[in-house]
């Protein structure tokens, strides 16, 4: 087979805003064979994407490739003008985005969009480009394929454009597509129907693809060869099957056993805690958004009556996907959100709904951390100022006694004491979600609140984040509520998962359960729905679709 | 067009008629309470007690305020518009024909002004960082920075006073023909034009720039669209709401704002009207201008909002 597309010593830079120059992409090298699917994984900051887009001839705004070639089909993307470069774009090579949802333009229909590259190029006339969007929208296994073009963005669901950007880049008849993290902002029962769109469309075609991912799982059903990543340089370069199962590099053995952390068992056992009282118990909770009802209640139920227990030192885990409700529900139990009914005891004693009318001490027991660290952390203090807020405001902590207590959290979550005095910008996100743990435990808590906290991490440094949770609830006997979309994450460090959708709890059980033949229907979807390390796996599942039907937002 | 549409518009229409309202009111009272009596003015020396007293029942003076804001209110309604104190002619004739000169000015400074910021602000956000946006950039905030008086001395003195291109005052009315049209407007045209342009070429490319930083302009590209187009279809679209909102924000100005402009080069429009009412405490006079001005706003605004409500496709 010849090569499709040969990366020769390619190198990329950046402007940082100081000015200064960083290479980001140091001489990688690689081949892509024609109609072969080739995965680039690494972590956030690798340069997979920078990598990707350099097969288009475009490096994003401060960036440029300042050596070595691209040749695709014998024409030099890093070398050729503008013009040519724009030619190849949509024809040759086309690119399928990671957030479909901000890609395409809110102001035209999916259609004008869809076949926008058959008429940048006059590649036929309207009416066929118009035939053929249809055709791969059927192809795609998009609902209402003759009418769905008539839509705008806005008006059909996550899953469904990711699919008609995949139609969008095929309406040209490419040799390569480009996929950038197609699914990662994709429900996991949603991301198979697409993975497996694609997977069918690409062979049927026999289209070469990149697909740039930091899921190894995800990779593994799709990829022929996976080249792994890390700064800007490649680690290693395999067969699917030889990196899965033989991984030389070191830092892809790292990766792969971030993928499966070890299973959690409890210090504190069951029948232990079951004698104590709980420390949280949520009774008949509604909440939810929007203008109150004539009888009070909101008109956007997020929340349709769920209870729920935790025992002194265990953890509960909240899964389902986006739009279930879990981040009300900690809302809720946090007091922001005060529910229309219901009501969250804490220790025996009932909270006031609205975190105003708690006391101080009841606050100071019951932390919350959230998913997004940047955004939680104050831009302009430094990260002393941070977490000594809540010594100063619950402990009335002041000078030197503060100063040493804040060197302690720091040593707790593992953070060099050198960073004090920076501020959050300066700091990585894993860094930063520790800042945000350790400002949790500033206020020497009995149950913190895990609002996804590893969502936005890498899985190396996610794992990092598990295991310094389980280590402080070994020392300090805490709690964790711990909300997630991902099953391996909850799996990981909690007792007990609650399954929600729809607002409602439709499940409770132990790890061990998940997935077992007697378990709620939803909660045995979704644990068949996480992608599994071993390639065959997509090909070889087996979803009841009248199961799929009833749960699917599709 | 749904009935989603339909509310929002209706709803920006009647604030629109209740902002109207709560102007007019704060109007009326603000002349009321302007120092000196209304008929002890109007008399001048003849003001003897009883000539005083008999003037203000029969201008309804003694009523209670509230009475004579309503009356004042129904008559601007119906189109009475009122006498004028300081000539006893009806306002409608004084202002007639001065309206209709503030609107040509505007409407000549419009016609040029708008397409002129609006290609410069695009086209600056086109080449974002190049020489030539750094220029226009430059250059608009110079723009910005120097007073309308400024730039209207320096026009009278450059053209007129040492040129002698153009004559240093403007008399609308006597143009008959297209020359003679652009010799009268160009010197208010043009420092006008200075003001509101700038304004608009910030605004415009600044909403420009921030669209074509969406991923959806990336991905424009990433199908191999041109510049061009990825400005024009994919950007511009977008940034419409907030260039529509400058461009009325600018063109406000040329009704109530142009008063020092009016008054440098002498042309009859309706700034100049108001102030010599004030001058001479004509308050129905002043009260009406006011009124003119507000409604000119508000009908820019408003018309903007509204463009920008059905320019949004998430309510189509």
């Amino acid at each position: 087979m010849a090569n499709l597309v040969e990366i020769r010593d390619l190198k990329v830079e950046a402007k940082t805003d100081s000015g200064r120059t960083v290479e980001i992409i140091r001489g990688v090298s690689f081949d892509i064979a024609e109609g072969e699917i080739v995965a680039l994984i690494g972590e956030s900051g690798s340069g997979k994407t920078t990598i990707a887009l350099t097969l288009m001839g475009y490096a994003r705004a401060g960036c440029r490739i300042s050596k070595g070639s691209v040749l695709f089909a014998d024409k030099d993307m890093a070398a050729i003008s503008e013009k040519s470069r724009a030619s190849m774009r949509g024809t040759k090579v086309a690119y399928v985005p990671q957030s479909a949802a901000a890609a395409f333009n809110p102001a035209q229909t999916i259609m004008e969009q869809v076949i926008e590259v058959a008429r940048i190029h006059k590649l036929m006339p309207m009416d066929e480009a118009r035939v053929r969007a249809v055709d791969l929208f059927r192809a795609l296994a998009l609902p209402n394929p003759d009418t769905i073009g008539s839509r705008y963005p806005h008006q059909v669901s996550g899953g469904q454009l990711q699919r008609l950007s995949a139609a969008m880049a095929l309406i040209g008849n490419p040799k390569l597509v480009i996929f950038d993290e197609p699914t990662t902002a994709l429900d996991v029962t949603t991301q198979i129907e697409v993975l497996r769109a694609f997977k069918s469309v690409m062979k049927k075609k026999g289209i070469g693809g990149v697909y740039v991912s930091h899921d190894l799982a995800v990779v593994a059903q799709i990829a022929d060869r996976i080249l792994v990543l890390k700064n800007g340089e490649v680690q290693e370069i395999g067969t699917t099957a030889q990196i899965l199962s033989a991984p030389k590099h070191p830092y892809t053995r790292e990766l792969l056993g971030a993928f499966k952390p070890a299973s959690y068992a409890s210090h504190v056992k069951a029948a232990d805690a079951s004698s104590k009282v709980p420390i949280l118990e949520v009774h008949d909770v509604v909440a939810g958004y929007g203008p109150l009802k004539s009888n009070g209640q909101p008109t956007i139920l997020a929340l349709k009556s769920v209870n729920l227990k935790l025992e002194q030192g265990r953890n509960l885990g909240i899964i389902g996907e986006s739009g279930c409700g879990k981040s009300t529900l900690a809302r809720v139990i946090a007091g922001i959100l005060p529910p229309f009914s219901g009501s969250v005891c804490f220790d025996g004693k009932e909270l006031s709904a609205d975190a105003r009318g708690r006391t101080r001490d009841e606050l100071r027991k019951l932390q919350i951390v959230f998913q997004f660290a940047d955004t939680a952390l104050n831009p302009a203090k430094s990260i002393s100022d941070i977490v000594g807020r809540p010594l100063a405001f619950y402990h009335g902590m002041g000078g030197g006694d503060r100063e040493a207590r804040i060197d302690q959290l720091l040593d707790m979550v593992h953070l060099p004491r050198a960073l004090k005095h920076r501020q959050p910008s300066e700091l990585s996100g894993g860094q930063k979600q520790r800042v945000n743990l350790a400002r949790a435990l500033a206020a020497e808590p009995q149950l913190i609140l895990c609002d996804e906290i590893t969502s936005a991490l890498d899985t190396v440094v996610a794992a990092a984040i598990i295991d310094l949770l389980k280590e402080l609830q070994r020392e300090l006997g805490l709690s964790y509520v711990f909300i997630s979309h991902d099953l391996s994450v909850v799996q990981a460090i909690c007792d007990e998962i609650a399954v929600m959708y729809a607002g409602e709890k439709v499940a409770q059980m132990p790890p061990s359960a998940m997935g077992s033949q007697d378990s709620h229907p939803y909660s045995r979807l979704l644990f068949s729905s996480v992608p599994k390390l071993d390639p065959a796996w997509l090909d070889s599942l087996e979803r009841d679709p009248e199961l799929v039907r009833a749960f699917s937002k599709l | 067009m749904n009935t989603q549409i339909l509310s929002l518009v209706f709803k920006r229409l009647l604030v629109a008629i209740v902002t109207l309202l709560i102007v007019s009111f704060a109007v009326f009272f603000a002349t009321e309470m302007l120092p000196g009596d209304v008929a002890e003015i109007l008399l001048g020396q003849a003001a003897t007690p009883e000539a005083v007293a008999g003037l203000r029942t029969a201008m309804h003076l003694n009523d209670p305020a509230i009475l004579r804001f309503i009356r004042w209110l129904y008559g601007l309604a119906t189109g009475d518009l009122g006498i004028s104190y300081a000539n006893n002619m009806p306002i409608s004739h004084l202002i007639g024909g001065r309206f209709v000169n503030s609107l040509k000015l505007a409407a000549v400074t419009a016609l040029f002004s708008v397409p002129i910021a609006l290609t410069l602000g695009i086209t600056a956000a086109m080449l974002r960082g190049s020489l030539y946006d750094r220029i226009v950039t430059t250059i608009t905030i110079a723009v910005i920075s120097v007073p309308e008086f400024m730039v209207a001395t320096s026009a009278v003195l450059i053209f007129a006073v040492y040129l002698k291109w153009l004559p240093a005052l403007s008399f609308a009315n006597e143009v008959h023909s297209f020359g003679e049209l652009l010799r009268v407007f160009a010197m208010p045209v043009i420092t006008l034009s200075f003001v509101i342009s700038a304004q608009m070429i910030r605004m415009t490319r600044a909403a420009v720039v921030e669209t074509l930083n969406t991923p959806y302009v990336e991905m424009a590209l990433l199908k191999g669209a041109s510049r061009r187009r990825m400005v024009l279809k994919h950007a511009l679209p977008n940034a419409l709401g907030p260039i529509v909102n400058a461009i009325a924000l600018s063109l406000s100005y040329l009704l109530g704002g142009v008063i020092i402009v009016e008054t440098i080069f002498n042309y009859p429009g309706i700034a100049k009207l108001m102030v010599d009412a004030v001058a001479t405490r004509d308050l129905p006079l002043i009260q009406t201008c006011a009124m003119i001005f507000c409604l000119a706003y508000l009908f820019l605004i408003t018309l903007a909002d509204i463009i920008a409500i059905l320019s949004n496709p998430r309510l189509r």
